[in-house]
């Protein structure tokens, strides 16, 4: 037996823990296990005098080790290490039990989580007996910051860093920043003009000495931890000189040729093959659409080079695309969303039905500058319906779909409905919905509004619309099939237009995001915190933080909040010039290294040389992130993961099956 | 009887190699003659067991026990001579780490009985007759050993002073570990600490093998009749399958020298608990296959197929190591299957 003493803490965390776990019976017997010198339980160990138990029982008892058994460590690990640092030891000579997630909160049976309680405090006493000093690295920040998305969330944390004198690095993939706001007529609640708020913004950033703005641009690479990332950026091909550009839009008015425009116009309107998205957009520099373009396609046309007014030509069909390589200390992710395919839902018509619209195609629609120049009009572009329905919920709330609800959809449809009273004073509005969600500053009221403004709110999910009609004024009508909760009846209302509200889901490619950038995101493909409440745009991958609709549904001031959050969390960080970084690093005994070069293409970070000379390879611990891929890998068992060694995790794993050590009836028949 | 010190040699579950081993020192055989009196040595003396057990406990000053534990005269042999000896020597991979007898612990007692005794295309058996531990005859009773159903490595049976890897362990390596027991026992020169690894260095085989290793990233491997690998270039490079990164040096590369892999007899680096798994780590952390971005399912898949191409992944990671193994033996029933 070592001669360690070992103190042991068992938490209640209130009731968290003690209604479930007999913590005195833990306690009592964690007090008979070998090398254990204290142990005690206590209501709340995170508490000031929680700790100071610790912190008086190192000094008073001369403990060498502290083992807690309460919470998780992501919670208060932090905490208990403080604590033991305070009492004098290593703050590494503390292991953290958790009995409260992986036991308490998982059952109700008390007397199975008594016993797991045992298990996993021994696992942690008889890990702390292998543990070592270890000593915290200083890593250096770099001030330069990285923004993936130039949607309102991106841009508001890139203009918050660069007002605050930082350099950021701002990628949008499409040709312009501007995102999904850039496509709205008006903003719920207060009816703002989106684009009267938004381009100031746009412009801002397009113009401000801090911001190297990267459009049709996209992130290929990123390696390196928080404060060193090195990150490669694919600069596509515009087919335009930036540099001599001057944005007259010449070579878009003479282009000679049209296409369906699906992703800013929604498929609502036509633009050109050398186009910008929008009149606003930031930088105004066109781009050619290589798929579509003439020349590209059949070698003949080049109406915009031989139109384009400057000195040198701005056309430049041989450009390629460029790989950009950045040096930047943090990330923030603002990748945003995309709106639900309606298709996906039958029944409710979307494209099938020509007068069924999606509320993207709406926004387009009374947008000033939009395909209709804002007047709302049939699918034939000339007919204004004298009836709208609009269904909430599509693709929300829905077991089919997403369960969640997007969050947003009640306010834009209670928007669509104004904005159909406002431009077509006597038409039938339907709302039809299954809760009505409006929390928010503000957003009440303008329900309120609404019911004034004499919107017929249906309480319901709509079966399906359809254009059947069984009675003479259902004819050439789409009819609103819905349970009206309230009344408790099955309606059919006919109507012109129908406008489906569709949910906001993650990016499709918010999985590749995610494993590129080494961080997670859940089922749904939303980017993961964190912690929901407490640390909403931090990610567990340190220097790698979220903003807006890629963490989840969100309208247009939470994005700006969480923008402004994640680039206050950054400019905290630069502010501070170096970050304490975990030592939990691996290190290869050089003398016993030889050469095999298993490792040397392991590491994510990079970390990993071999010298030839010696033939021998070597870990740089300044690169290591401490992700032990390496020393799983290693089939000498010469690289060590220190805080994860060998010693530790076999004596964790032995010390968790205390009451089930391997059976000796293998042996004989 | 002379002052000499005594030497006693046993064999268990084992093939008669590691004796040889002894004998191919040369003329050192000669030396080990002059010094020791041997005491035991069934394989080149006629010695009983009832000699043995005559003799005084800690008599015998150095027995180099080879091979595993396979039956019940084993487990009682390897008690009897360990309380005869005051030094108890593991020596060759059987003793050490179960080796080639012990891979029948991927299987069960019954299974290997069928395949010995039972349904095996060079057998004529036609009654069936299975060994048995008792059976009366006219004359008596005759008895024979008990076959067990898991093959344990010596030290999992008794205390062992020193191992001696290797199948069998190289010359050079047995000659100098007996000049130091022979230091220790006739001029008190202290001895390596119990439990000590002996005869061998504490780098890989890697480290003695001249082919140059590159960054690796296999997208097959080859049995070794399949190709004819570059003499300049590391095996495993090649697709052979070498289990050199994950041994213990100190045979001198010989496999890997005739562009044959590494086996892997010298048995685990020290502190690994499991060459078998660090190895099959190893193995999984360079396999070339797939493209980046590719759907999990497709990796998967690509991945697999490299996979397949290794022929017996347990009888190659665990050739010499099962017994002594984190596994020990596959879960089976009685017919030996998972």
């Amino acid at each position: 037996m070592s001669e360690e003493k070992i103190g042991v803490y068992i938490c209640h965390c209130g009731t968290n823990i003690a209604k479930v776990v007999d913590v005195e019976d833990v306690a009592e017997w964690a007090g008979n296990q070998p090398n254990v010198e204290v142990s005690r339980e206590y209501k709340f160990m995170c508490s000031s005098l929680g700790q100071d138990l610790i912190e008086e029982d190192i000094k008073e008892k001369g403990l060498t080790r502290i083992v807690v058994s309460s919470c998780s460590p992501h919670m208060h690990e932090k905490t208990f290490r403080t604590a033991c640092e305070r009492g004098g030891l290593n703050p590494f000579m503390f292991e953290m039990a958790n009995i409260r997630e992986h036991d308490s909160w998982t059952t109700d049976d008390e007397t199975a989580a008594t016993q797991k309680a045992k298990a996993l405090t021994n696992a942690a006493i008889e890990r702390v007996v292998h543990h070592e000093a270890l000593e915290q690295l200083p890593v250096e920040i770099n001030p330069n910051t990285l923004v993936v998305g130039g949607g309102i969330a991106g841009i508001t944390a890139a203009l918050e860093l660069a007002d605050g004198g930082r350099h950021v690095y701002l990628v949008e993939r499409e040709p312009s920043i501007g995102g999904h706001m850039a496509q709205l007529d008006k903003t719920f609640p207060t009816l703002d003009c989106s684009a009267c708020i938004l381009t100031p913004k746009m412009v801002d950033a397009g113009q401000h000495p801090n911001i190297t703005l990267l459009t049709w641009s996209e992130v290929e690479k990123v390696d390196g931890f928080i404060g060193n990332f090195t990150v490669s950026i694919r600069k596509k091909a515009r087919y335009v000189n930036e540099e001599h550009c001057t944005g007259c839009g010449i070579c878009i008015e003479k282009c000679p040729f049209n296409v369906v425009d699906d992703i800013f116009e929604a498929g609502m309107g036509d633009r050109k093959v050398i186009y910008r998205p929008f009149p606003q957009a930031v930088p105004k520099y066109p781009v050619i659409d290589k798929e579509n373009c003439v020349y590209f396609q059949k070698g003949k046309c080049k109406a915009c080079e031989k139109f384009c007014p400057t000195e040198p030509n701005s056309i430049e069909f041989d450009q390629q695309d460029e790989i950009l390589t950045v040096d930047v200390g943090n990330i923030i992710l603002a990748t945003g969303f995309q709106l639900f395919d309606s298709t996906k839902i039958p029944q409710y018509g979307y494209g099938r039905l020509p007068n069924v619209f999606t509320g993207i195609e709406f926004e387009r629609m009374v947008n000033a500058s939009g395909p209709t120049d804002g007047k709302i009009v049939l699918r034939d572009k000339k007919t204004a319906p004298k009836s709208v329905a609009i269904i909430h919920c599509v693709g929300s709330r829905d077991e089919n779909y997403h369960k969640y609800c997007s969050k947003i959809c009640c306010m834009y449809s209670l928007k669509f409905a104004h904005l159909v009273h406002e431009r077509i004073p006597d038409a039938e509005v339907y709302n039809c919905y299954i809760d009505m969600r409006t929390p928010g500053k503000g957003y009440e009221e303008f329900y309120n509004r609404l019911l004034e403004e004499g919107t017929h709110f249906i309480r319901g999910k709509v079966a399906e619309v359809t254009n059947a009609a069984r009675k003479p004024e259902e004819k050439g009508k789409l009819i609103v099939q819905v349970e009206d909760t309230l009344i408790g009846r099955q309606r059919r209302v006919p109507v012109d237009m129908v406008i489906l509200s569709p949910a906001m889901e993650a990016q499709p490619d918010s999985k590749e995001i995610s494993q590129l950038f080494k961080m997670g995101c859940d089922f749904d493909g939303f980017f993961t915190e964190r912690h929901p409440k407490l640390d909403p745009v931090a990610t567990m991958t340190d220097g790698i933080l979220i903003a807006g609709a890629c963490q989840g549904p969100k309208d247009v001031p939470d994005s700006v909040a969480q923008g402004a959050a994640a680039a206050a969390r950054v400019a905290g960080l630069i502010n501070l010039g170096t970050v304490m970084m975990e030592p939990v690093r691996a290190s290869i005994n050089q003398e016993d290294c030889s050469g095999c070069r298993i490792c040397n293409n392991m590491c994510p970070y990079n970390a990993i040389v071999f010298h030839a000379d010696r033939k021998v390879s070597e870990v740089i611990t300044a690169l290591c992130q401490g992700c032990g891929t390496c020393v799983a890998a290693c089939p000498s068992g010469i690289i060590s993961g220190a805080h994860f060694t060998n010693d530790q995790l076999f004596s964790q794993i032995e010390g968790i099956l205390w009451d089930v050590r391997p059976e000796k009836e293998l042996v004989s028949a | 009887m002379s002052e000499k010190p005594k030497l006693a040699m046993y064999w268990a579950a084992s093939c008669g190699g590691c004796e040889i081993s002894v004998l191919n020192i040369h003329e050192h055989i000669l030396t080990v003659d002059s010094i020791f009196d041997i005491a035991f040595f069934p394989c080149i003396a006629d010695f009983k067991v009832h000699h043995v057990e005559n003799y005084p406990d800690g008599y015998i000053d150095v027995c180099l026990w080879n091979g595993a534990i396979r039956n019940s005269e084993s487990e009682h042999m390897a008690h009897l001579l360990r309380q005869k000896s005051k030094v108890l020597v593991a020596y060759g991979s059987c003793a050490y780490e179960g080796c080639i007898p012990a891979l029948s612990n991927l299987t069960s007692k019954a299974a290997t009985f069928n395949t010995v005794y039972g349904e095996n295309h060079s057998l004529d058996n036609p009654n069936q007759v299975v060994p048995l531990t008792s059976v009366d005859v006219a004359e008596g009773t005759l008895t024979l050993p008990e076959f067990y159903h898991t093959v344990q490595s010596l030290d999992q049976v008794v205390d062992v002073d020193y191992y001696l890897p290797g199948c069998p362990p190289e010359p050079p390596q047995i000659w100098a570990v007996l000049q130091v027991v022979v230091a220790g026992l006739l001029e008190g020169a202290p001895l390596p600490p119990k439990g000590s690894i002996v005869g061998v260095t504490n780098t890989a085989v890697c480290e003695e093998c001249d082919r140059v290793k590159s960054e690796k990233a296999i997208e097959r491997f080859y049995r070794p009749y399949e190709i004819t690998p570059d003499p300049e270039v590391c095996l495993l490079d090649q697709g052979l399958v070498c289990m050199g990164l994950a041994t213990r040096g100190g045979c001198g590369a010989l496999c890997p020298q005739v562009n044959m892999g590494c086996r892997g007899c010298y048995g685990p680096m020290p502190g690994v608990e499991d060459q078998g798994a660090k190895m099959l780590s190893a193995i999984a952390s360079v396999i070339g296959a797939g493209e980046p971005g590719m759907e999990d399912a497709e990796l998967e898949e690509k991945i697999g197929a490299v996979v397949d191409t290794i022929v017996d992944p347990a009888g190659t990671f665990y050739r010499f190591s099962m017994a002594h193994s984190l596994l020990r033996r596959a879960k089976v029933n009685g017919n030996g299957k998972g």
